[in-house]
């Protein structure tokens, strides 16, 4: 029985056991509900969630443990030989044997009897089912899809018996314990209560798994590629191994990346900042409720906007662009119409993700400056300040520390952002200082790297978790720090 | 100086001397200061028409194709010379359906089909995906086979450029992708009403096609709105639940503290990490699908959640305190007045915030990317453990085609997102306006 059905069938017995509960409950008091504890739906849900909760619990830890439980006695029965060999060859024949196992469901108990002990016809009986194998199967891995084809079965009608006995069995047990003073509705809320916080650990979980995915796939690349090989390395070039060469290993340089990445945060601070920044002092200082009104909005339409559209606008519209400018520049003023812009380059890059930033910075510096009280403005204004003045003299300042943890967190973007920079930026990784060539970042590479066929051993897939950990630990360091510069700012007024 | 400060002249003469504190200057950088603020902001706003105009006007033209409506007869003779199409169905699969139209095409212009150039510049001009239109009408009906039908047919998707006007027809003949005699074939045609732009509806059903003219969102639509269900089912309820317990459950402890500062944290987190996270515990060490839409659900549940959480705290704490201590009041237990009286008049404010966190969701491109939604699908998905692509997936992939009739393709697909974007942004605000209360 598969799990979506043993799942259909738990459904269908929890709603009956709700039924069955509220209605032994509203019997035992002869139909008054005034003299049963808690209203008959708690006495319902009580009974369901004794139907269902211990079953899914069981079927989950089943689904989880059941395939290792099997897949390591199996391992433990492979000939001494085979033992012998390195866990990575152990795996392949493990690969093998779950691909032989899965083709001899589809044949009949005939078919395997006559060609189990010929693997080259098993390879073909196998490969006319759709189940292609990579070598030719030795015989006790025929052996071995058997059992692991027998174990699993009784492991499925195992799991079906057992999970419906759970469910079926909790019931039973449940719907006895009702009573009419029994305390149904404390029992059923305390479920609600466990799972509410189940759901709240899911963040954690979540930052967890991050972190620990990372950290364990970076460290497998650690051991390939020493680390300060890859944290100090000037050079970036991976040469993409061949899926099962394995041999050619390349040199893993983070530096030139980091730079980009910091150099085209950098050019669209520059553009973003100043921009944004007086948007937020005009519309909270100048505008009238009318412009503000109709501009905020469409300020923040940008920041609605997929970064995907923002790397189509640049590799199509400002890169091209700013190319032919340039050369109709330079054939002004030297005669010589090349185009010293190129068309990827750091400054489109910088530039389209400045745009993109606008709205972040100055909506964040918005909700500063209005939280700045007003008597500070009214004390600068009567003392014959004028509007700018009391602006760059008594908001900005009081303004600053958030305004500073408003542009971290946007800075935190720019790091992070991805599409605008594998469309725009360009992929070669180069050291250099001019605006106007293509430099590439942390995140083109983590695309590069995992787009195509992958092999997980090598260090070419692997690097990519070791940027994304350097990547996290970064962004994570600016939000933390944006976080307690803000948090602390507010402390000041209230 | 004594004959200034003269003691006979009495008064003093009343020529008002004012301090020059300089309110011209003061009052000009005033101006200056204002000026750019507006500067700034119409900086902003202008990109944001720039960039919606230069999307727009590349990609209306999307919408519409150049197809070729003519009489085609299906003749026995190239689909099924030896009549045996009642013994083996495969032969009407693989028959040569191309030919069939350019036969078609080659008579209407008056061509001999045995001059060899001049058939390969006629066979140029229909698009490759005529051997899926006819394909599919031959086996839906193999009776017409030996009669002559009115069909509409794609037209090349070179001949879509020029009809549209995007090919340079001023460049030598060399460098063009379509000829001079192929283009006076076009005015022939168009002149005689065979050839003209219709509606294009492919580009909402097709699935990936290296031929632009057939290449469609279908398969992205189906992969984005699978991804859009999932995160909606799991991350509106654990979202919810998770901000209840924070909002109203949660005593004040180092625990707690730490759930907060990583529910921000994660807020800030960019999305390519999603993208690795996914790739490495459900794709790698779960063993799920790669380019499923499943995955890719999961990955921008983990994604949204933070989202959701945040809007749907900032909606529990709008709830005035004394509808909770009215429900406490009257005997109600705290989970009783959460769930039947906070909830509800929060849950405005939490749908808004879902929704947007769902249409920032339905943008989201490198996440996807990571756990191998770029992927050529033509075929649609049934569930969503088939593998697919999604709508800005497909965005990115047909950004990187080389082929000028793609960038079209790109920006149309572009106007199908934001036009989702905005739906969905708009039944946000009108949600927010109908429901919203304030106390």
């Amino acid at each position: 029985m598969n799990t979506s059905l043993i799942l259909l069938i738990l459904a269908i017995i929890g709603m009956a056991a709700y039924v069955a509960g509220a209605r032994h409950a509203m019997a035992l008091v002869g139909g008054i509900s005034s003299k049963l504890h808690s209203r008959p739906g708690y006495y319902g849900s009580f009974v369901a969630v004794w139907a269902i909760l211990p079953a899914v619990v069981i079927l989950f830890v089943w689904l989880v443990a059941s395939p290792m439980y099997i897949s390591s006695s199996v391992r433990g029965a492979f000939p001494e030989e085979v033992k012998t060999q390195s866990q990575a060859e152990q795996g392949l024949s493990y690969g093998m044997i779950t691909s032989i196992a899965r083709g001899m469901n589809a044949l009949t108990g005939d078919e395997i009897a006559r060609i189990e002990n010929n693997p080259v016809e098993l390879r073909t009986a196998l490969g006319a089912k759709g189940v292609a194998l990579a070598g030719d199967p030795q015989p006790f891995m025929v052996k071995a899809a058997a059992e692991l084809n027998r174990m699993t079965f009784v492991s499925r009608i195992l799991m079906t018996i057992v999970v419906l006995g759970a469910s079926i069995g909790g019931a039973l047990f449940a719907y006895r314990q009702i009573a009419p003073r029994f305390r149904a509705r404390n029992r059923v809320e305390k479920v609600v209560l466990g799972s509410l916080v189940v759901a709240s650990s899911i963040a954690i979980l979540t930052t967890v798994g991050i972190v620990a995915s990372m950290l364990t796939e970076a460290a497998h690349f650690f051991t390939a590629i020493p680390a300060w090989e890859f944290f100090f390395g000037t050079v970036w070039d991976p040469r993409f191994a061949a899926a099962g060469s394995g041999g050619s290993e390349g040199q893993f340089g983070l530096i030139p990346l980091l730079l980009g990445t910091l150099y085209i945060g950098f050019v669209a601070m520059l553009f973003a900042v100043p921009i944004g920044l007086f948007s937020a002092i005009y519309m909270s200082e100048y505008a009238s409720p009318k412009v503000r009104a109709v501009a905020k909005p469409l300020l923040e339409v940008l920041a609605g906007i997929p970064t995907i559209v923002y790397g189509f606008f640049a590799l199509t519209t400002v890169g091209p662009f700013l190319r032919d400018i340039s050369s109709q520049l330079n054939g002004l003023v030297t005669g010589d119409y090349a185009n010293f812009i190129q068309a990827q380059s750091v400054l489109t890059a910088g530039f389209v993700m400045g745009i993109m930033l606008i709205p972040y910075v100055s909506s964040l510096s918005d909700d500063i400056i209005t939280a700045v009280p007003r008597a500070l403005r009214d004390g600068s204004l009567g003392l014959g300040a004028t509007r700018s003045e009391t602006i760059k003299k008594v908001v900005l300042p009081a303004a600053l520390p958030g305004i500073v943890g408003a542009l971290l967190m946007t800075a935190s973007r720019a790091v992070g952002e991805t599409m605008i920079v594998v469309l725009a930026a360009g992929v070669a990784a180069r050291l250099q200082i001019n605006p106007f060539e293509p430099m590439t970042t942390v995140t083109v590479k983590i695309v590069n790297q995992l787009t195509g066929d992958l092999e997980f051993t090598s260090p070419q897939t692997l690097v990519a978790f070791a940027l994304g950990i350097t990547l996290f630990a970064i962004t994570l360091c600016l939000n933390i720090y944006a976080l307690y510069i803000v948090r602390k700012y507010r402390e000041q007024y209230e | 100086m004594t004959d200034v400060v003269s003691p006979v002249a009495g008064i003093p003469k009343a020529k008002s001397v004012r301090r020059d504190i300089g309110i011209k200057r003061r009052y000009a950088a005033e101006r200056r200061f204002r000026a750019y603020g507006i500067a700034a902001l119409s900086f902003g706003i202008i990109f944001l028409m720039l960039l919606l105009w230069s999307v727009v006007s590349k990609g209306y033209t999307a919408f519409q194709q150049t197809m070729i409506t003519m009489p085609v007869e299906f003749s026995q003779q190239i689909i099924d010379p030896q009549n045996e199409r009642a013994t083996n169905p495969q032969k009407l699969m693989t028959a040569n359906y191309p030919v069939v139209a350019r036969n078609a095409l080659a008579k209407l212009l008056n061509v001999s089909v045995d001059d060899r150039v001049a058939a390969r510049a006629v066979s140029q001009m229909l698009s490759d995906g005529v051997r899926v239109q006819l394909r599919d009408l031959v086996v839906a009906n193999p009776a017409i086979i030996g009669t002559t039908q009115t069909v509409r047919l794609l037209a090349s998707g070179d001949i879509d450029s020029a009809y549209k006007g995007q090919i340079d027809l001023n460049v030598s003949q060399e460098n063009r992708k379509i000829n001079d005699q192929q283009l006076a074939w076009m005015t022939q045609l168009s002149d005689s009403g065979a050839l003209a732009k219709h509606f294009n509806s492919g580009i909402f059903v097709n699935g990936a096609s290296s031929r632009p003219e057939a290449a469609g969102v279908g398969v992205a639509l189906i992969g984005s709105f699978y991804m859009m269900l999932i995160v909606l089912v799991l991350a509106l309820p654990i979202g919810v639940a998770a901000s209840i317990y924070l909002e109203e459950f949660a005593p004040k402890n180092k625990f707690t503290d730490l759930i907060e500062v990583n529910i921000n944290n994660l807020a800030a987190v960019p999305s390519i990490v999603y993208g690795l996270l996914g790739l490495a515990v459900f794709v790698n060490f779960m063993g799920l699908p790669r380019s499923a839409s499943f995955v890719g659900g999961l990955v921008l549940t983990l994604m949204t959640l933070p989202t959701i959480i945040i809007a749907t705290r900032a909606a529990l704490k709008a709830v005035p305190p004394s509808i909770r201590a009215a429900a406490l009041g009257l005997g109600a237990s705290k989970m009783q007045t959460i769930f039947h009286h906070v909830l509800p008049l929060a849950m405005p404010g939490i749908l808004t915030g879902t929704i947007i966190g769902l249409a920032h969701a339905l943008g989201e491109t490198a996440p996807l990317l990571l756990i191998g939604m770029v992927a050529f699908v033509a075929n649609y998905p049934t569930t969503p453990l088939d593998p697919s692509t999604a709508l800005p997936v497909q965005i990115y992939m047909w950004a990187n085609e080389a082929e000028r009739a793609f960038v079209e393709r790109t920006s149309g697909a572009i106007i199908i997102l934001l036009l989702f974007l905005i739906l969905m942004n708009v039944g946000a605000i009108l949600l927010r306006r109908r429901f919203e209360r304030r106390w």
